[in-house]
């Protein structure tokens, strides 16, 4: 096995995803046939090769620090799922 | 004259001449797509209404004279890009009632010339997929056979050009959701080159490989559309300040002095008998055409699939940490704490493809492993892209096909993750080497599907494929023949 059932349970608790019991079942199955999978690239020498981030070698790109126009409140709160002219509404979190 | 039968530059032509008007044909494709969309379900969002204010504005401005190339042209949208006012939801449940405060660039640039946006088209959930099945809003069909999938991830915009329901459409490619599901609709499909057009505004999935393309139904529609959206954009920290060539100029209609190759490593064993003997033709074509055929070798092929299952995985998982239901997107209405509330909105507002994807890119990126997949999978694709540099350096373009197979049925490969990545072992090197590719129609197999010929070009190089591609089609009657819709 590549990866186990508690390991894909601790996975989902990272990723911040509330599986059910029959989406841990699937998923540890399918992540194994998977990293199995990937485990080719093993077969490949790759010391001393410099990893590729962006295909495109570009360096940092800026712009001029001015003031620009921006949305108004209420079209950056225009998509809030609990609405609330003052602000995003979230549940407690200081006890 | 169906006015829906009309290529874009037909329709250019015919609204310059004042054959008819934007309105009319915005009604034709509309009528088409409420006529067909029922067997296609090429549709997330129809925008019928304002899509006739676009057009009666275009007509206005065509009166007035100031009419640019794309000026009254009806144009469909994959649902990734923003689009001010109209709901985009990535064919996610997550963002169901999602409307953006603001236009995608790509968007922007055809909007400010004029065109008419027909609607927003489906897609795999957040561009994840092969065939278009993991959409929250429905699989796509087929036009050519509805049994069959259209491929994905840009599945709507492929059938929505195939079936005439728009002349053209703007999707995105990862790791080749342009190209095939243009090869499996029997269109016209361009990815651009890494940098090429802003993705400004365009739902992230796989930051380093992601790009915009055009969707046509011929390669002069493609060069057209290409030049509306292509070009720097100080929005896109990633868009290249390179000029624009004129890529309607590129076209002509030979071959002479063109040095083509053939990777060996695309002509494999498992290849589909009928897409072999459309990339036989193909090369028979290209020769006759004046063209140079060289043999060239992409060593690191076998790769690309994992390589990219582990890059595009981490990155989602990282740009899809977003949707976490504060500031917009589904929200449970299950009770819980902060952490709760994020993690049960997320497991309900996705799909399960999605699912997967974070849950792989989480463990890819997670502490420990790191190196053993993410970093090791960034130094495959410096093998990979190294590939690409040295085939360039013995020719101009690469042909090769999109896909070891025509379009497979709905359901033939739900079952197994592994073998439906696998569709994409064509396509999915030229996004992990950032270059530029295009697919374009070479053929039918002998049940009558569309087989497409894929073009590969040298970084920012996309006027030479363009041109290969219409001379190619100049010889050949493939982009002709029309599904029976």
């Amino acid at each position: 096995m590549k990866i186990s059932r508690a390991e894909v349970e601790n996975v989902a608790r990272l990723a911040r995803l509330a599986l059910d019991e029959t989406e841990l079942d699937a998923l540890t199955g399918d992540m194994d046939a998977i990293l199995a999978y990937v485990d080719q690239l093993n077969r490949l020498d790759t010391a001393g090769i410099v990893p590729t981030a962006h295909a495109v070698p570009m360096a940092n790109a800026f712009r001029p620090d001015e003031v620009r126009p921006s949305f108004t409140p209420e079209q950056a709160l225009g998509n809030a799922p609990q609405p609330d002219p003052a602000g995003f509404r979230v549940p407690r979190v200081i006890e | 004259m169906v006015l829906y039968d009309l290529t874009l530059s037909e329709l250019r032509a015919g609204l310059d001449r004042r054959e008819f008007s934007s309105v009319e044909a915005t009604q034709a494709f509309l009528a088409r797509v409420a006529a067909t969309d029922e067997r296609i379900n090429a549709f997330i969002t129809v925008c019928a209404e304002t899509a006739l204010d676009a057009a009666a504005a275009a007509d206005r401005r065509l009166a007035e004279g100031g009419a640019a190339p794309l000026t009254g042209i009806p144009l469909a949208m994959k649902d990734i890009f923003n689009t001010l006012g109209v709901r985009t939801t990535c064919a996610s449940k997550i963002l169901a009632n999602y409307v953006s405060p603001y236009d995608a660039t790509a968007f922007a640039r055809v909007k400010a010339q004029g065109a008419v946006l027909l609607g927003k088209v489906n897609m795999d959930e957040f561009a994840m997929g092969s065939s278009n099945e993991n959409s929250a809003y429905g699989a796509v069909r087929n036009p050519w056979d509805t049994a069959r999938v259209p491929g994905g991830s840009s599945g709507g915009s492929a059938a929505c050009v195939a079936a005439r329901q728009a002349p053209a459409a703007l999707g995105t490619d990862t790791g080749g959701s342009i190209r095939q599901p243009a090869a499996h609709c029997g269109v016209v499909g361009l990815k651009p080159t890494y940098g090429r057009v802003s993705r400004y505004g365009v739902i992230a999935y796989a930051s380093s490989l992601d790009q915009v393309g055009p969707v046509t139904r011929d390669v002069r529609d493609c060069a057209l559309l290409l030049q509306a959206i292509a070009g720097y954009d100080p929005l896109d920290s990633t868009s290249v300040d390179l000029p624009v060539p004129d890529y309607s100029s590129a076209l002509q209609p030979d071959l002479k002095g063109v040095r083509i190759g053939l990777p060996r490593e695309y002509f494999i064993d498992g290849l589909d008998a009928d897409v072999r003997a459309a990339m036989e033709r193909a090369v028979a074509t290209c020769k006759a055409l004046g063209a140079e055929l060289v043999e060239v070798s992409l060593p690191h092929t076998e790769y690309a699939v994992a390589c990219y299952y582990l890059i595009a995985t981490a990155e989602a998982s990282s740009n899809l940490a977003r949707y976490d239901s504060v500031r917009f997107g589904h929200r449970t209405t299950g009770p819980g704490n902060l952490i709760e509330t994020y993690s049960r909105s997320r497991d309900e507002g996705f799909g399960s493809e999605v699912k997967r994807r974070i849950m792989l890119g989480t463990y890819a990126l997670s502490s420990g492993y790191y190196d053993a997949y993410y970093l090791k999978a960034q130094k495959v694709r410096t093998l990979i892209r190294q590939d690409f540099l040295d085939a360039f350096e013995k020719v101009d373009v690469i042909l090769g096909p999109v896909a070891p197979t025509p379009a497979f049925c709905l359901g033939e490969k739900t079952a197994d993750p592994l073998q439906m990545y696998l569709s994409d072992i064509f396509t999915i090197p030229v996004n992990l080497a950032g270059t530029c590719a295009m697919s374009l129609p070479g053929g039918f197999s002998g049940q009558g599907i569309p087989i497409g010929l894929q073009l590969i070009g040298k970084p920012f190089a996309e006027e030479q494929i363009l041109r290969a591609a219409f001379a190619f089609e100049q010889a050949t009657e493939w982009h002709k023949r029309k599904a029976n819709i």
